[in-house]
């Protein structure tokens, strides 16, 4: 009897030991990752909401303010400027992208030689450096000598506008290049989409009659919902982020006319050293994130793939 | 009736004939308008300054100035910012691979005490832009005295939650049996992990490794922030000086931009598979 208890202590002393050393091996391989990770990333993520809260400057110790920043946040004509630039920039770029992404992978969809060809052709504007890409761009853009300007006045437009400098129409040049380099990475998420829609399908609805424009509308497009889904999430959360094109093609201007959420982030926290107030606006970048990716959540669970 | 028969069939092959013929004709000019700005590039890199705008374009200069891309070199430090972004590049990539496929499997193969809590925390970051903490990030490295250094931008950039999930992702697809059989003979969880996992996991890796190698070398905003003296600067920000230095040399401008896309246009050509096919699974960052 007292056999078996001390044989089966020693088996449950035996089981902890194990699961200690699994533990520490199981930590072994996490740990390289987790120490560089839980330094540079996490610490940095829950810094930004304290400091959100704090008075820091270039010229004085940092000390807590409560809600000062926000306060402050709200008398602020250049943060409720830069808050419109991005609402106005994504609402630009989302539904262009969208549609042409899609146009253009139920054109490629198709098997025939050297598709890849064409698909790489129309991918590669994304994967293509930013800066270089916007400076083609400007000089294509260039109000009096640039060719898109030059092929306007060719076809009667008298006053073309003048882009980049011009306060009216520079979001308008960084939506048109933002689209441009965009379309080509969602294309590439339309054509996983296509490819997953059951051929079956199709062939139903020919048996039932339906032409191009049936088939398009009643089997495609609600079988693609969840990729629109995705790609609509995607590319909100990546205009909100915008900061590169608006920095190499304008750098906010001209006037403050593409002052966008991140560049006055970066002007606050990395020109004027306002860290505090740089991370209560990035908070506010944060909430809306974290909005559309709520949205993401909600939507998901109620499934709405058919 | 026989020559009925045989003309539809010639009229249905050529009908099919042409539907082809239109289809590669429309894809061929849908895909040049796309890439006219890098045929613009390529053309106005080989003009002088005064013959870039000159209408109507002149697509092939009659005399091409090859020198244009030697005198790039000559007029900004070009060798040291390639220098500092090949050296970005590979070792972000290098370190990224090595910890991320490492800490996937603890996260995928491995039954431990806060496993879920603490891939959550992975999962939750990603969800944060990085826009929104590079405040206390940059304070940080301050503090630390790594500002305008390229270590600042590695110890940053190399050990991102990114790369972690899409390793267990592919881990996860991997059969529990076989790391299981491997236990049972005897082999422990590096052996397991060397021996059965990482060979299985080629695939992955070289997608996480092309994806982070693009990604590093086209990155701006971290650069722009963390690296200010020339002999730091990667290639993107060498590129962003010299348009401000030389603003009205367009020829030479052109074909300093032309440069900094060789390098992954090549990588492009050679893993064009591996972007595509992660992309379309996981969606790259940025």
């Amino acid at each position: 009897m007292s056999n078996i208890n001390t044989e089966s202590s020693t088996r449950l002393v035996l089981a902890k030991k194990r699961k200690r050393r699994n533990n520490l091996v199981a930590w072994s391989f996490i740990l390289p990752n987790f120490a560089g990770f839980f330094i540079f990333t996490l610490i940095p993520v829950i810094a930004s909401f304290i400091l959100a809260f704090m008075k820091w400057d270039a010229f004085s110790a940092p000390e807590f303010t409560g809600l000062d920043n926000f306060n402050k946040m709200i008398h602020d004509q250049v943060f409720w400027k830069s808050l419109w630039n991005t609402i106005y920039y994504t609402v630009g770029t989302v539904p262009l992208t969208l549609v042409l992404s899609l146009g253009l992978a139920l054109l490629l969809n198709k098997k025939i030689r050297g598709i890849s060809t064409f698909r790489a052709a129309i991918f590669f504007p994304y994967i293509t450096s930013l800066v270089a890409v916007a400076v083609v761009w400007n000089m294509l853009f260039h109000p009096e000598l640039g060719i898109i300007n030059e092929f306007l006045r060719f076809i009667g437009v008298d006053n073309p506008p003048g882009w980049t400098s011009s306060s009216k129409w520079a979001m308008p040049a960084i939506i048109i290049v933002s689209v441009w380099r965009g379309m080509g990475y969602y294309m590439v998420l339309y054509l996983a989409g296509l490819q997953s829609i059951p051929k079956e399908l199709y062939e139903a609805a020919e048996i039932d009659g339906a032409n191009t424009w049936h088939k398009f509308r009643n089997v495609t497009l609600p079988m693609l919902t969840p990729t629109t889904f995705l790609v609509l999430i995607m590319l909100t959360i990546s205009c909100f982020k915008v900061f590169d094109l608006v920095q190499v093609m304008t750098m906010g201007g001209p006037g403050g006319a593409t002052n966008v959420l991140v560049y006055e982030i970066f002007n606050e926290g990395f020109v004027k050293y306002n860290f505090g107030y740089a991370s209560a606006i990035s908070l506010v970048l944060f909430l809306l994130v974290l909005g559309v990716t709520i949205i993401q959540f909600r939507i998901q669970e109620k499934k709405i793939d058919y | 009736m026989d020559a009925t028969v045989k003309s539809t069939t010639m009229s249905r092959k050529k009908k099919q004939k042409i539907i082809k013929a239109i289809t590669y004709i429309s894809l061929i000019i849908l895909s040049l308008l796309v890439l006219i700005p890098f045929f613009w590039m390529i053309s106005s890199s080989l003009k002088a300054d005064n013959q870039v705008f000159t209408i109507p374009i002149d697509w092939i200069p009659d005399e091409p100035r090859w020198s244009n891309f030697s005198v790039i070199w000559q007029q900004i430090p070009l060798l040291t910012f390639f220098k500092n972004t090949i050296f970005l590049s590979v070792v972000i990539t290098f370190i990224q691979v090595l910890t991320s496929s490492f800490a996937a499997y603890g996260f995928s193969k491995m039954q431990f005490k806060g496993r879920n809590t603490l891939f959550l925390a992975y999962i939750g970051t990603i969800a944060v832009p990085w826009q929104a903490y590079m405040i206390p990030q940059f304070i940080m490295m301050r503090e630390f005295h790594l500002t305008d250094t390229l270590w600042s931008l590695v110890l940053l950039q190399a050990f991102s939650a990114f790369g972690v999930f899409l390793m267990r992702q592919y881990y996860m697809s991997i059969p529990e049996e076989l790391s299981e059989s491997a236990r049972i003979d005897g082999l422990s969880e590096y052996g397991i992990y060397f021996r059965i996992i990482l060979p299985l996991s080629k695939p992955a890796i070289t997608t996480l490794a092309v994806l982070t190698f693009v990604n590093t070398w086209n990155d701006y905003m971290g650069p722009f922030i963390y690296l200010s003296s020339t002999e730091v600067k990667t290639i993107q920000l060498g590129l962003r000086m010299f348009v401000t230095l030389y603003d009205a040399q367009y020829a030479l401008i052109m074909a300093a931009s032309l440069v900094s896309i060789i390098p992954i246009t090549i990588v492009f050509l050679f893993a064009q598979r591996y972007i595509i096919e992660g992309i379309a699974t996981t969606g790259m960052k940025g």
